[in-house]
């Protein structure tokens, strides 16, 4: 008998045990879910609008159920429902769902019906986590870099040295040399001689060659030197901004169009308006790349806090001020005004890569003229680049008809009149 | 004496040479042969101007004007400006119209960037973690339709800025109509 009560006791009290534990194990779960799913869901789903420590299209989230309870006593289970249909919350009257919706300008946020509890658990995981203090950046690799420039100036520096020391024991030398045959009473050789620029100016043929030769190498630097008036090959200004074209076209590939957007449709390539800045900018606030000491973190951030002075961008309230200043850009490729070219004949219709002419640009930190940008520079293209025809209808008649007339399968531009004055000059 | 003159005279065009060759600067453009030759008479594209109050060449329309090969868009930059486009704006192409081909290369290089080549919110952008949460586009809580993708795509929405300004308004509906077929593969 005593068995028994005992055995329903122990059964009773393990049955106990169980719920107790399963509800704790849930509740656990319920507190902790995963952070690292929370992240790529928040990534993929909250982070169009949403960040953990700034305010975007929407406000930050970092602790968001902790400050929702204590600011107004709610719970997971509003913010499922807010996070599912928010528009719903709203209908419904809710004080604090209105509060936030005309807060942030009744942006309304989409409904994530598609999103499960432990999704849902997952995602305030990783809003919860501590944030990261940021660690402090390796000098490491910025010493090494700054040691090789060092060490290259030792180098020069001790074999400048060296030179001089060298040039000195040699007058030492000399000078001792002297002092000996002069103790010894030696007779150095008489250097009476006629000297040099006599001898040179008494023999007629010498002055002949040599005026010669200093008149042709003469004419040979002038010449250099007019030829290159005007062009200004390796130009590279200080832009008022710092843009990396290496960090946009090159580390992030942004198509060169995406920006220069006009250089499909018209005669200018186009320096892209502060809008198309905004476009990415907007979200990315700050340089995470690789950085030298030269280009620090700071110094790229600090350029992005200009590109938002002039954009009239208030980062921390998230809206135009405008207030906005036009950007002073220093102009790098210019023709001269009597030449016509234009951008879109070569992108669009002819197909060239923009490197072509522009150089690897994305490689480039600041921008340099890469081409000459002379007519003979130009000219020699046109001689060389066959005229794309295939799929083009427009050329389909004048390429069979040019092609039998010189006898070639296919057309240099300068064949089908690339060559014409009045093509470019006007 | 003699040798020290010839080492100084050696020095000196040393001297010279070196500032002659050290002084063409990059950041400085060269000169220019006869410059009312180069610079252009009219006003070019981005001068700076005095004729305009804030100095600029590059000039807004007239308010309530509508450029040449531009139409108006009636629809407000708002929510309900976006509600209203969403139910009732259609394309006026027709799919004779639509050349996918273009389309194609006007989307992967103005979209695919964050949106990813295949709409699924996967750009070269978003996968080195620059700019993230763009959604796919057959995302069931936006359910997108032709004319929420054009408004979008003309004021920008959210964390997306406009592109009315690099893209015309032929070009915006092409590339609606390929947002749609991705839409639809996506669905698939």
């Amino acid at each position: 008998m005593r068995q028994v009560i005992h055995c329903k006791l122990s059964s009773s009290f393990l049955s106990l045990a169980l719920i107790l534990l399963l509800a704790f194990s849930t509740s656990l779960s319920a507190q902790e879910g995963d952070p690292a799913k929370g992240k790529s869901l928040f990534n993929a789903n909250c982070a169009a609008c949403h960040q953990l420590d700034k305010k975007m299209t929407g406000p930050a989230l970092r602790n968001i159920e902790t400050r929702i309870q204590e600011d107004a006593g709610l719970d997971r289970v509003w913010l499922a429902a807010w996070i599912r249909n928010s528009a719903g919350v709203i209908k419904s009257g809710d004080a604090y769902a209105n509060k936030i919706f005309n807060e942030y300008g009744g942006t309304a946020m989409t409904a994530f019906p598609q999103l499960s509890d432990a999704d849902i658990n997952d995602i305030l995981a990783y809003t919860a986590e501590v944030k990261a203090e940021p660690v402090a950046a390796p000098a490491a690799a910025t010493q090494a870099s700054g040691n090789n420039g060092v060490s290259n100036e030792l180098i020069l520096g001790a074999l400048a040295i060296l030179f001089m020391l060298l040039a000195f024991g040699l007058f030492l030398v000399n000078k001792t040399l002297r002092r000996f045959a002069a103790a010894k009473d030696i007779e150095l050789p008489d250097t009476q001689r006629t000297p040099l620029w006599k001898a040179f100016a008494q023999n007629q043929f010498l002055v002949l060659v040599t005026s010669i030769f200093l008149l042709l190498a003469s004419a040979y630097f002038v010449y250099g030197y007019l030829m290159q008036i005007g062009v200004d090959q390796g130009y590279q200004p200080v832009q008022p901004i710092h843009f990396s074209h290496k960090i946009h076209a090159g580390d992030n590939a942004v198509d060169c169009k995406y920006c220069h957007s006009s250089a499909r449709v018209s005669k200018t390539s186009g320096i892209p308006s502060l809008n198309i800045c905004m476009n990415c900018h907007k979200s990315i606030y700050e340089y995470k790349g690789e950085t030298s000491v030269e280009y620090s973190k700071e110094f790229y951030d600090g350029e992005i806090k200009k590109l938002y002075a002039a954009a009239g961008w208030d980062d921390a309230a998230q809206q135009y001020t405008g207030n906005s200043q036009p950007v002073k850009w220093v102009r790098i490729h210019n023709l001269p005004d009597f030449v016509y070219f234009n951008h879109s004949q070569h992108v669009s219709v002819a197909g060239i890569e923009c490197q072509t002419c522009h150089g690897p640009i994305e490689e480039m930190e600041i921008v340099s003229q890469f081409s000459p940008l002379t007519m003979g520079w130009c000219i020699n293209c046109h001689r060389t680049t066959n005229v794309k025809v295939e799929d083009n209808a427009y050329y389909t008649k004048i390429h069979e008809a040019l092609s039998k007339k010189y006898g070639v399968d296919k057309l240099t531009a300068a064949q089908m009149g690339g060559l014409e004055c009045g093509k470019c000059h006007y | 004496m003699n040798r020290m003159k010839s080492l100084i005279k050696i020095s000196l065009f040393l001297v010279v040479l070196v500032t002659m060759t050290s002084c063409r600067k990059d950041s400085a453009p060269n000169y220019q042969f006869m410059p009312n030759m180069y610079e252009s008479v009219g006003y070019e594209t981005y001068s700076e101007s005095n004729a305009f109050a804030n100095g600029v060449e590059a000039q807004l329309s007239a308010e309530g004007t509508i450029s040449r090969g531009h139409s108006l868009f009636e629809y407000d930059n708002t929510i309900e400006g976006y509600t209203l486009a969403k139910e009732n704006l259609k394309s006026p192409l027709d799919s004779t119209q639509v050349d996918m081909a273009n389309a194609k290369v006007l989307f992967d290089i103005y979209c695919g960037i964050c949106h990813g080549v295949k709409g699924d919110g996967q750009g070269n952008l978003v996968k080195r973690e620059k700019i993230l949460g763009v959604p796919k586009y057959d995302d069931a809580g936006r359910a997108i339709t032709e004319g929420s993708i054009y408004h979008a795509m003309y004021y920008g929405k959210n964390a997306m800025g406009s592109y009315a300004n690099q893209l015309n308004e032929k070009e915006r509906w092409e590339v609606v109509s390929y947002v749609l077929k991705l839409k639809a593969d996506l669905e698939k």
